[in-house]
């Protein structure tokens, strides 16, 4: 729904009922704001939803690539930076969803990776070499959590929001299965194998910036086998976000790769040799 | 601590003025004390809920989610009000100055002061006036007496010239990045630091010279109870005086004024400071503050006298004036 500036600016003018900022103008001009189907959240499509227009979005997403870019740590406007230029690769990840079987039981029953829907007594006490076992494993040696995640905001449709908050609480189980760690290098070549399967702007950009703050030695690992490991991987891999881990917990991280055609890493990040492979 | 203030608040305000315990300062003692019991008698009395920004909440919640919002804030609301008024606000805050043309020596308080900027400003105001009249003394005094001479050095302490501010705010955050502020500055003498509320100042009568509230009434729950406080702790022959939003009269630059709000605001809050909400409540507060003349009705009501407003940017803000004689 990408109207033209004009037309935009005319909207405003004329104090209509459209869309965007409907909350504020509708107010001013003491009209009541309504949409089809999205009573329940005064508005809003979702809890977290925040409706902007156009030209909201256009200065959010400058705004916050020069944030980022300023500062790294501020993972905010990261987010910010793909929900305000990700339209076009969410539609095409949700049609990939769609056209998979495991993918559309999941746009369906809408699961979230949280603390708090996770069973972590059962987790640790699979068996090694398990993806839930890797998974905590990883979750515990770099001090992060899946609550972490910001919420989506920007997203105008309430599917592709669900979608964008899946490929986020995906990116740390992305970290297991590519065997990569939480370091600079390692989270490049996340960004790298993200980029070739999302097409995310924010990723291509992240792929694109990140290597310029590796040290040489690094850089030099990155171009010669794990960038193009990971580019590899991104492009013949089925599409991560369509995989039902909550219900894979128990299986084998080597099957699962295999049957994700994700190559094992070339290069062991890790300073203990935990990554997992079928001899640990 | 917060029960017993209310408890206290209720009798000072039964023998101070009726009108406040028709506003169902009972109920605010009870559910502050959680008894839900009483819940019973808020249904059908106005003055239960009241707004903020653009929504309606219960009362008892609005002071609340605004201290949530300022405490989310703090840090980058200098940064951001330069981002916001590209600058301008610290022409108005110079002009409050001006007009308010303090002599070295006066107290003020400055309310819901936060980062201390008025405060600052009074400071170095007063203090450069003082050396401006110093040097005038001394221009005159180019042949000076022995007399003079040892009136000069009995004058001259800092003592009884020296000008004092209270910055006064709700949110301890706020308080705590003006006190950096004013260590980073230099500033240490002259100016104390205190956590109070508005509705309810923890300071005795009669005390100040000057009180000033600079974009702070707009988000006090009850603003008549802030401007009662005023008057109060105000000397007679005080001035109060308060910088707030007000009413743009142009349209054309309401129009442009709405637009930027609305749409440039949040958008900055974001990406600055990282919340977004906070921001819309900023730009929805605004709109819901009362008019020039309606809020110089109000402070005409509380008991001030002489009170007048000058509008500045064309209305985007207003500075309104009162004496307490």
């Amino acid at each position: 729904m990408m109207c033209g500036l004009p037309g935009y600016f005319r909207r405003i003018l004329k104090t209509s009922r459209g869309y965007y900022c409907l909350r504020s103008f509708g107010v001013l001009t003491g009209q009541q704001y309504t949409s089809s189907g999205s009573h329940q959240y005064d508005g809003r499509l979702y809890p977290s939803h925040i409706p902007t227009s156009p030209v909201q979005k256009a200065i959010l997403a400058v705004g916050s690539g020069v944030a980022a870019l300023k500062n790294p740590y501020r993972h905010d406007m990261v987010a910010v930076l793909g929900e305000t230029t990700g339209h076009q690769a969410l539609i095409r990840l949700r049609d990939q969803m769609r056209n998979d079987s495991e993918g559309c039981t999941i746009l369906v029953e809408r699961p979230r990776i949280r603390l708090s829907t996770l069973d972590l007594t059962q987790m640790s006490a699979l068996p090694d070499g398990t993806l839930g076992r890797e998974y905590l494993r990883f979750l515990e040696e770099n001090r992060v959590t899946p609550d972490s995640r910001a919420d989506v905001k920007f997203v105008d449709n309430e599917e592709l929001a669900y979608v964008m908050q899946r490929y986020r609480e995906v990116h740390d189980l992305l970290h297991t299965l590519l065997g990569m760690p939480t370091n600079m290098l390692g989270e490049v070549a996340v960004k790298w194998f993200e980029a070739a399967q999302t097409g995310l702007p924010m990723c291509v950009l992240g792929a694109t910036l990140g290597p310029l703050r590796l040290s040489v030695s690094r850089l030099q690992l990155l171009v010669q086998s794990l960038g193009p490991w990971a580019l590899r991987s991104g492009s013949c891999a089925r599409c991560v976000l369509s995989v039902f881990y909550e219900r894979r917990w128990d299986q084998n991280l080597v099957e699962l790769r295999h049957q994700l055609n994700i190559e094992p890493a070339p290069v062991n990040l890790f300073p203990s040799s935990k990554k997992t492979s079928s001899n640990s | 601590m917060a029960a017993s203030i209310r408890a206290l608040r209720f009798f000072s305000d039964c023998t101070r003025n009726i009108y406040h315990v028709s506003r169902c300062r009972i109920k605010h003692v009870c559910c502050r004390a959680g008894i839900t019991g009483c819940r019973g008698y808020s249904d059908s009395t106005e003055g239960r809920s009241t707004h903020f920004g653009f929504q309606t909440v219960p009362e008892e919640e609005k002071a609340e989610k605004v201290y949530k919002v300022f405490e989310s804030v703090a840090e980058k609301y200098d940064v951001m009000n330069d981002a916001m008024s590209l600058g301008i606000h610290r022409l108005w805050k110079d002009t409050l100055l001006h007009i308010m043309n303090p002599q070295p020596g006066l107290r003020l308080l400055d309310t819901a002061g936060g980062t201390g900027d008025i405060s600052f400003r009074f400071l170095e105001y007063t203090h450069s006036m003082y050396d401006r009249q110093q040097r005038l003394r001394a221009k005159s005094r180019q042949t000076p007496s022995w007399q003079d001479i040892t009136e000069h050095y009995a004058s001259d302490d800092a003592g009884p010239t020296q000008s004092r501010a209270v910055v006064c705010d709700i949110n301890k955050e706020m308080l705590k990045v003006g006190k950096q502020k004013a260590e980073t500055a230099g500033i240490t003498t002259g100016l104390s630091w205190v956590a109070g509320d508005a509705e309810e100042l923890p300071f005795d009568d009669d005390q100040f010279d000057i009180y000033t509230i600079a974009f702070g009434i707009r988000n006090v729950t009850h603003i008549e109870q802030a401007l009662q406080e005023a008057l109060r702790v105000l000397k007679p022959g005080g001035r109060f005086m308060c910088l707030e939003f007000s009413k743009v009269t142009n349209p054309l630059l309401a129009r442009l004024y709405d637009t930027y709000s609305f749409q440039m605001i949040p958008v900055l809050g974001e990406v600055i400071a990282g919340d977004w909400k906070s921001y819309q409540y900023l730009v929805e507060s605004i709109r819901k503050f009362p008019d020039q003349e309606t809020f110089k009705e109000m402070i005409e009501d509380a008991g001030f006298l002489s009170v007048q407003y000058f509008n500045l940017t064309g209305g985007i803000v207003a500075i309104h004036s009162g004496f307490k004689l």
